[in-house]
């Protein structure tokens, strides 16, 4: 409760709309623009990867030619130019740092700017009391600092950018990477396998629980730039990791495609919480620019036991189109999929999640919180499939929908195939508006139309956003506020 | 200078006339009741004087504390010191008590040019507060309204009151709804807010209330407009004789 009035509190005092939307004069090196084999081994070759790791983006490549651009999603865009594009950016900075200290401090003030603590004496000097976070800081197409490294690898915890994972833990990567999501899965998860530049690795050990929060911040910064990051977790048996991701991009008029792949891998009673407060630039109030924020994001519950729990809190990206699913293999398993999605001005989104029951007496739980203002347009698509083998599957789905003003939609498209007699499935749907009663209500006690509305739809995502790490909860409840400005009157 | 000053107010709800005329003026210290039959603009008055959107005034002036009410946005009115308590009160699901009183107290008290309170010191203010009119710290927690009883969003809009200290209170047939015990609680919460400087404006359709909170002046509103004024007895003879007279009166 005190973190609703303090997220308030800093609504009111943010007076821009977009507040990351600056641009950072770092000089860049870029790969050619357009999309070709060569472009995919200067990558390879950029990352100083093994053969076998080219070998599988140049299969992915082949691939994806051979593919369609998907035509069935809600929100359509106009055709994406992908030789028009780069395919690779990164800060030029010679040699790797070494330590923070080599940094680019440019870097690290862009850092600062989107309020991430990089320096570890930073994090350690901040609030008392606080947990710390450790960061792996993706810029345009490269990570250009992880912290906490040394620490965690005491316990045995990887952390660190996939890149340095295909150096430095092949054995691991060959065995995980694409093992849920395969090259060839789809469209945007095919070019992401061809031609994806960083992203985050994660593997915890048996029976190791991760004594702090790991987060990644993504930064697309150059123009022209997609970014295809790629992010892979790993929980051996017993073992737990939260895990944070945040995005911002600078503001401009074109549209950047945003096409990340994440795979999450969980062994015998352990567990993966990964949360995403995502601010890509949403594009103008007419729709001018942004992000268009296509990603493949799934799970495998392999292990008994086992469970993945996905929070997400979607204010950005001009589209967003995205599922971020669990595969329940393993017996007992549990999937959760937390979802806040707030669409304003000319925002589209088409999101939700899958629930695949394979396991017996697997059980997943679908919490969505669609709000949609100004011409905004929002699709809640879900799938709960229970497949023969799985015993007593339970799944519960909630999708509740907020209307703020009359030319906003909302849509709820659910998916329900049972192969099983015994499972139960449950799914309720509700959608509403924000009263003039409660607007007025909260007026006449004093509060301004701005924070009124932020207070009643942080209480209408208030089960979701609880879910949410504590740190990143403040962070979500003004991006709530900030996303929804000018919505009303 | 009077507290609050109506001249001459008309106003329409959906291009209807509910207001044809209406002068009331109260003082610092005074409190004011207002009585009438069903229809006769009881509530209208306190959403005009509050800003309700939809609440069109046509003529005539409202002057609080010698500034212009009705120029004021209904959270600036909320700010200056007005304070509506609601006939129904609306429920907010999901947000806290606790944190709506802070949210609405720190914006008040930043008009003021004073600081926030932090969520520590708030629990504090806003339990000494609550322990008066029998508000537990349960239902601090609870979201706004959401599943109270009757009882306890009347005596959570008179704790709001008392949090947010205004000037001038409205209550509009506070009494709705309550049984006798409720009343007294509700009723002793208001008495311990009267002071020399706040005005009271109590809406009722009954006189029942009016035995716990006692008037200094008793208005007789009817088709929009204050047809008979007197002191605290008008409201025990019109709970013998009826609103008849009145509505053939002015009809």
């Amino acid at each position: 409760m005190a973190a609703d009035a303090e997220a308030l509190e800093q609504v009111r005092t943010i007076g821009e709309q977009y507040k990351y939307g600056f641009v950072t004069d770092i000089e860049s090196e870029f790969a050619p623009k357009g999309l070709n084999e060569d472009i995919v081994r200067f990558i390879s070759k950029k990352k100083e990867e093994p053969e076998w790791m080219l070998e599988w983006r140049l299969k992915a490549y082949r691939h994806w030619l051979t593919m369609e651009e998907p035509k069935w999603q809600k929100p359509q865009y106009p055709a994406i130019d992908y030789q028009d594009s780069y395919y690779y950016a990164a800060p030029k900075s010679g040699d790797k740092p070494k330590s923070l200290d080599e940094v680019d401090p440019q870097l690290l003030e862009v850092y600062e700017k989107l309020g991430i603590p990089l320096r570890e004496q930073e994090v350690l000097a901040g609030v008392e009391g606080a947990p710390a976070i450790a960061v792996d800081a993706v810029f345009d197409s490269v990570s250009v600092a992880t912290t906490y490294k040394a620490k965690l690898e005491e316990q045995g915890i990887i952390f660190c950018s996939i890149s340095e994972a295909v150096r430095e833990h092949p054995e691991l990567v060959k065995q995980y990477l694409g093992s849920v999501v395969p090259y060839s899965d789809n469209y945007f998860a095919t070019l992401n396998s061809a031609v994806f530049t960083d992203g985050s690795f994660v593997y915890i050990p048996k029976g190791k629980r991760c004594p702090m929060e790991l987060s990644t911040y993504f930064r697309i910064n150059a123009e022209n730039t997609g970014q295809f990051e790629r992010t892979l977790i790993i929980a051996d048996e017993g073992s737990y990791v939260s895990y944070l991701e945040g995005c911002t991009a600078p503001q401009r008029d074109e549209n950047q495609l945003h096409a990340a792949v994440v795979e999450l891998v969980t062994l015998d009673d352990a567990e993966i919480k990964y949360s995403t407060v995502q601010n890509w630039y949403p594009g103008d109030e007419t729709g001018k620019g942004g992000i268009y924020n296509f990603v493949t994001k799934r799970a495998a519950c392999r292990g008994k036991n086992s469970k993945v729990s996905w929070t997400q809190v979607e204010t950005g990206s001009a589209i967003t189109w995205k599922y971020p699913s669990c595969i329940l293999q393993g017996d007992n398993s549990v999937g959760e999929f937390y979802s806040v999605a707030i669409t304003n001005n000319a925002q589209l989104a088409d999101t939700g999640t899958k629930m695949i029951h394979i396991g017996k007496n697997t059980r997943s739980r679908i919490i969505s919180k669609g709000i949609s203002a100004g011409n905004a347009d929002q699709t809640y698509r879900g799938l709960v499939r229970v497949q023969r083998g799985a015993n007593g599957a339970r799944n519960y789905t909630q999708c509740d929908s907020l209307l703020i003003g009359d030319k906003c939609g909302a849509h709820t498209v659910p998916y329900i195939e049972s192969q099983n007699p015994s499972a139960q499935v449950e799914h309720e749907a509700t959608t509403s508006r924000i009263g003039d009663d409660q607007l007025f209500y909260c007026r006449q006690r004093g509060m301004d139309e701005e924070e009124a509305v932020a207070l009643i739809v942080n209480g209408f995502c208030k089960e979701v956003m609880q879910t949410l790490p504590m740190e990143f909860a403040v962070e979500a409840q003004k991006l709530v506020g900030i996303s929804l400005e000018g919505s009303v009157g | 200078m009077a507290l609050l000053e109506i001249k001459n107010l008309h106003a329409t709800v959906d291009d209807k006339p509910i207001l044809n005329g209406l002068d009331l003026t109260i003082g610092g210290g005074e409190v004011h009741a207002i009585m009438g039959p069903n229809g006769s603009g009881k509530s209208t008055l306190s959403y005009v004087l509050s800003g309700r959107e939809g609440y069109v005034v046509t003529e005539g002036e409202v002057l609080f504390d010698g500034k212009n009410l009705l120029e004021m946005e209904a959270d600036e009115r909320a700010r200056e010191g007005v304070f509506l308590a609601f006939q129904y009160p609306v429920e907010i699901p999901g947000v806290t008590s606790i944190t709506f009183l802070r949210t609405a107290v720190n914006a008040v008290r930043k008009h003021h040019g004073e600081s926030p309170f932090d969520a520590m010191d708030f629990v504090k203010y806003i339990r000494e507060k609550a322990s008066g009119l029998n508000v537990s710290d349960d239902m601090l927690k609870r979201a706004v309204n959401t599943g109270f009883s009757g009882g306890e969003k009347k005596r959570m809009e008179i704790l709001q009151m008392s949090a947010l200290d205004p000037k001038l209170a409205i209550l509009d047939e506070t009494d709705s709804g309550l049984d006798i015990d409720a009343l007294k609680i509700v009723a002793d919460g208001v008495n311990a807010m009267r002071s020399d400087e706040r005005g009271l404006l109590v809406i009722t359709h009954y006189q029942r209330l009016l035995d716990y909170i006692v008037p200094d002046h008793v208005h007789v509103l009817a088709k929009g407009r204050i047809v008979k004024s007197g002191g605290k007895d008008l409201a025990v003879e019109l709970e013998k004789t009826g609103y008849a007279e009145f509505l053939e009166d002015a009809a």
